[in-house]
């Protein structure tokens, strides 16, 4: 196993992380008063963002391969599935993110979710199992069935705890991604069969398919994956899930879920199917422009507040697969920060939603108005992450914006171009949204009597602001764990198959979107 | 010349019918208060059968002049009978008395119903399979009637007997037709015999259309017994009408037991000729998941839902029957076994709500059954996600088994075409889910609770999470157990 780096801290690190929040949950049972169950919960969480740290410590970055490898253990013998998980530069990232997030969902939802708390914080501990197992398999069905499994908890979270219009959005959202799954569920079968009858995601990634294969197997993975992130046009169930959705479900889909399917690019379509991949980037970065300008365009009609999130999140995924698709190190490497990024930030905003509507029980930005004046700290706390939104200089967001551009002017010009318009619309809803929230005179009377944001609340923004400004200013924290493997991830594009293949596509493709598509070329 | 040896490698069967005759022996001297006794016994009479075939299980015997099979294939699946006709009492003692059709006839039947389905898995020679078939058949008419004052059941009943026997029919003149052009019934001989002509490229035509008929005739037998689309009219209005229990009954195991013929019949007798039926079931295969999926998701009434779910669980089986090679017969087999379990539970939970009448059967009355009874509500859900397909769940572990045969046969596009209704049908099953956490209770739900079915519940409950993460024990039984192939 020349492509593992076998786990030697001398317990199973990754697989702890995967059990605590079980456990945590097993303990959950057993208990009934609430105050208790929180604060099990709360500790569980923290437990397992303790134990993630050693990942950040005593992670490598000067090698792509695989580190802190536990396997492969067989799982089901006769048809060659193993337990493996392992954490690259990539995943490494996501997975100390979702720990991060955890408690700080928690810690949202104290008071929020007053009704089964004891089912609130279960699904939202198995939540974090589901989501880090995602990000540290590496058997393709483990992979499948954490990506799965994980849709269970999420329409539960939306479905019970959610707003008014919460069944038709928790449903919506399952039978959406749950479609886009199941085609992933087929290729991986065919892709077992093409890769020599194994599910191993190392093994599967230095196989050869034939283009033809690859062609359908990345259709399959591409709407599986486009309809996680999502990038338009299948991006309609997102606003109706945001909306819906508690606070921390909010939170933890749009600052975890959402990444799953740009990781799913990263780690699948790029490395596995270089071929078909290059066939589609012309179409995958018409969507993403076309994401970033009507997701941006969008954000700036909305009056409900987590609509306009949503919509910014459209726009900002877009900036994920356009740099991840643009297929240089600017560019990977900018799509990667921009998912961090995106993390900490939207996750925040949704945050800051969450905790005016726990005191107005609104969130129409028409019902706001001059809250700055009664809520100081919650002005300052709104001011700092929209202008991380909009991708300010000095914040996180920026950066990884302008890697992604960068990177997409070096190669697709006119892309780059329109791509910039996002930014500019971004700057444009952003400070109007938080003009017409924060400031000008009280609008209502009753806001006029609003408390500040509390020492739990100020808890959970806190160390996300720390890091807003950190990876602004010292990108290179980030950075640092992504070289080797972006790197290496290029090298495996490229090396397999020559760039003129780019054209294939638009050569396929009749009409104005096909004239389109050679224009990006 | 009668082989006596061969009288105790059927002890299993011959046991099932002297319990059953000792049921109806015993039933007038048990008051009707001590009634769950002869449940008790039924109980022992399947735990002691069990126990023989697991004494019998690594013998590959053909018995009574190949009249007979005594092989792996048929003990898995007559483990699967055992273990659903345990479930079955299990569900039924308390559903009986609350019905008022506590009478000792009703375990005599359904033993005997078992003992004839374990004659048709094991069935060497078609009238053997035939004979099976009738025996569990009628056992079944009148279990489906057994709540006599009750116009559906009695519906149900006539129905399903009418339709019945119509069908039994067909597959006897297939059957005949069968022995018309080979001169036998035995399934050895047969197939040797279309191998042989096969081979012979003038053969095949000589049979004129013949055997193009008699598979037609054979699958519409089957597919009537497996609730095919277009053969599966009666069972909406079967499983709606029957006992619930017997509802449960039917849709596993006699389906269970007549794919296990179904794939014995077409793979030994007509393995020779696959192309010209492959098509055939592919298309059956495929308006059955179709039909099925399409259709539950307009139903009111949870049996009847039920019911289009098993006919579109049918269909994804039916994968497995189409594919027809190694991959294909064990993970049908092990569909068939998993579906077992995930489906008895989700009739378990529905018998549960059941307290006379029509009570608990219209999808309503499970509204906001999670906030007065967590745990059931939660094992409906471990059941329906399971019936969905989901991981981790042993319902993704047959599914993902059978896509895996589809895709390596070549028909990557018939697995494309299972994934797309399995997520229609996640519609559905989410609804269940959906009524029970996510509205608020209307009045009180009381259940109908009981020790045998909670523990049938438990036990069903712990099997299905079970084998979605550990499923490699139940796989590596079921390749040992597939049928020999050429």
């Amino acid at each position: 196993m020349e492509n593992f780096i076998l786990n030697d801290l001398g317990y199973p690190q990754l697989t702890l992380l995967l059990v605590i929040p079980l456990i945590g949950t097993m303990f959950l049972a057993f208990l009934r008063d609430r105050e208790k169950i929180r604060v099990v919960a709360m500790v569980t969480s923290l437990v397992n963002l303790v134990a993630s740290l050693p990942l950040f410590f005593y992670f490598d970055p000067s090698t792509y391969k695989m580190q802190f490898v536990e396997g492969p253990y067989p799982w089901i013998a006769t048809l060659n599935i193993h337990y493996t998980v392992g954490v690259d530069g990539i995943s490494l990232l996501m997975v100390l993110l979702t720990t991060l997030l955890t408690p700080i969902c928690i810690l949202c939802s104290w008071r929020a979710i007053d009704k089964k708390v004891k089912g609130f914080m279960s699904a939202l501990l198995i939540m974090e199992t589901g989501m880090i197992g995602v990000f540290v398999a590496l058997d393709f069905v483990l992979f499948y069935v954490f990506w799965e499994a994980m849709l269970i908890p999420m329409y539960l979270i939306i479905g019970i705890w959610g707003g008014p219009n919460r069944i038709y959005a928790a449903v919506k959202f399952f039978l959406y991604t749950l479609a886009g799954s199941l085609l992933l569920l087929v290729a991986m079968i065919a892709l077992y069969f093409a890769g020599g009858k194994t599910f191993d995601i190392v093994t599967l990634m230095n196989g050869h398919y034939p283009p033809a294969f690859q062609f359908w197997i990345f259709l399959a993975f591409f709407m599986a994956f486009a309809i996680k992130v999502p990038m338009f046009p299948f991006h309609t169930w997102l606003p109706d899930a945001h909306v819906e959705a508690p606070t921390a479900g909010s939170v933890i889909l749009a600052s975890v879920l959402l990444k799953m399917g740009a990781y799913g690019f990263l780690r699948f379509c790029l490395p596995v199917l270089p071929h078909a991949t290059l066939t589609f980037t012309p179409l995958i970065l018409a969507f993403s422009v076309i994401a970033i300008v009507y997701g941006a365009y969008m954000a700036l009609a909305q009056s409900d507040l987590k609509k306009l999130i949503a919509y910014s999140s459209v726009s900002h995924m877009g900036f994920v697969t356009l740099g991840i698709f643009v297929m240089n190190v600017q560019g990977i490497e900018g799509a990667l920060l921009q998912m961090i990024n995106h993390g900490i930030t939207t996750g925040a905003l949704f945050l800051l939603v969450g905790m005016a509507y726990d005191r107005t029980h609104s969130r129409m930005i028409a019902d706001y108005g001059g809250i700055a004046r009664p809520m100081p700290r919650y002005g300052a706390m709104l001011t700092i992450f929209a202008f991380s939104s909009l991708g300010l200089p000095g914040t996180n967001s920026f950066v990884g914006e302008f890697l992604v551009l960068l990177g997409t002017f070096m190669t697709h010009r006119g892309t780059a171009v329109i791509a910039t318009l996002g930014v500019i619309l971004a700057a444009v809803y952003v400070l109007w949204m938080v003009q017409r929230v924060l400031f000008g005179p009280v609008t209502k009377p009753e806001n006029a009597g609003l408390a500040d944001l509390g020492m739990r609340e100020m808890a959970a923004l806190v160390p996300l602001v720390v890091l807003v400004f950190w990876v602004g200013f010292y990108p290179m924290l980030l950075l640092n764990f992504l070289h080797a493997t972006v790197g290496h991830l290029l090298e495996q594009v490229t090396a397999v198959a020559p760039p003129s293949l780019t054209e294939q596509l638009a050569d396929r493709v009749t009409g104005p979107l096909g004239n389109y598509l050679k224009g990006l070329l | 010349m009668f082989p006596m040896a061969d009288i105790w490698l059927i002890l299993p069967e011959i046991l099932l019918v002297l319990y059953a005759c000792a049921i109806l022996l015993l039933e007038p001297f048990v008051p009707s208060s001590q009634k769950a006794i002869l449940a008790y016994f039924s109980l022992a009479a399947l735990a002691l059968a069990g126990f023989t075939s697991f004494r019998l299980i690594h013998l590959d015997y053909a018995v009574f002049s190949g009249m007979y099979l005594l092989d792996p294939y048929s003990t898995f699946f007559k483990f699967l009978l055992y273990i659903a006709s345990a479930f079955v009492v299990l569900l039924s003692m308390n559903y009986i008395k609350i019905e008022k059709i506590n009478i000792g006839e009703y375990y005599a039947f359904l033993l005997i119903a078992t003992a004839g389905m374990m004659v048709m898995v094991s069935g060497g020679d078609l009238i053997t399979i035939y004979l099976g078939l009738e025996l569990n058949s009628i056992c079944f008419y009148v279990l489906a009637g057994f709540k006599r004052y009750e116009e559906r059941s009695t519906e149900a009943s006539a129905k399903y007997f009418i339709l019945g026997s119509f069908s039994s029919g067909i597959l006897l003149y297939g059957i005949s037709i069968l022995y018309g052009l080979a001169g036998t019934t035995n399934l050895k001989e047969l197939s040797a015999f279309f191998a042989a002509s096969s081979t012979n490229s003038a053969a095949i035509p000589s049979f004129g259309g013949a055997l193009t008929v008699a598979m037609v005739l054979l699958t519409v037998g089957f597919g009537f017994k497996v609730a095919a689309v277009p053969f599966h009219m009666w069972t909406p209005d079967v499983y709606e009408g029957a006992p619930t229990p017997i509802t449960a009954f039917l849709s596993v195991s006699s389906k269970a037991a007549s794919f296990a013929v179904f794939l014995r019949v077409f793979l030994s007798v007509f393995g020779g000729v696959q192309q010209d039926w492959q098509a055939i079931l592919i298309v059956l295969s495929v308006v059955t998941m179709g039909l099925g999926n399409l259709v539950a998701i307009a139903q009111e009434n949870i049996k009847r839902m039920l019911a289009y779910s098993s006919i579109a669980h049918a269909g994804y089986a039916m994968i497995g029957l189409v594919v027809g090679d190694k991959l294909g017969i064990y993970s049908l087999m092990l569909y068939l076994m998993i579906y077992t379990f995930m489906n008895l539970g989700a009739f378990g939970i529905v018998i549960l709500l059941q307290r006379g009448g029509i009570s608990g059967e219209a999808i309503s009355d499970f509204t906001g059954l999670a906030k007065k009874h967590p745990l059931y509500a939660l094992l409906m859900m471990v059941f329906m996600f399971s019936l969905a397909g989901l991981p981790p769940t042993a319902g993704f572990v047959a599914k993902f088994n059978v896509f895996m045969a589809a895709v390596n046969a070549h028909l990557a596009w018939l697995a494309v075409l299972g994934v797309v209704f399995s997520a229609i049908s996640a519609y559905f099953y989410l609804r269940i889910v959906m009524v029970m956490y996510m509205k608020e209770p209307a009045g009180e739900t009381v259940l109908a609770t009981s020790p045998a079915l909670s523990i049938a519940l438990l036990v069903a409950v712990a099997v299905v999470v079970l084998i979605g993460i550990f499923p490699g024990p139940l796989i590596d039984y079921a390749q040992t157990a597939i049928l020999p192939i050429r």
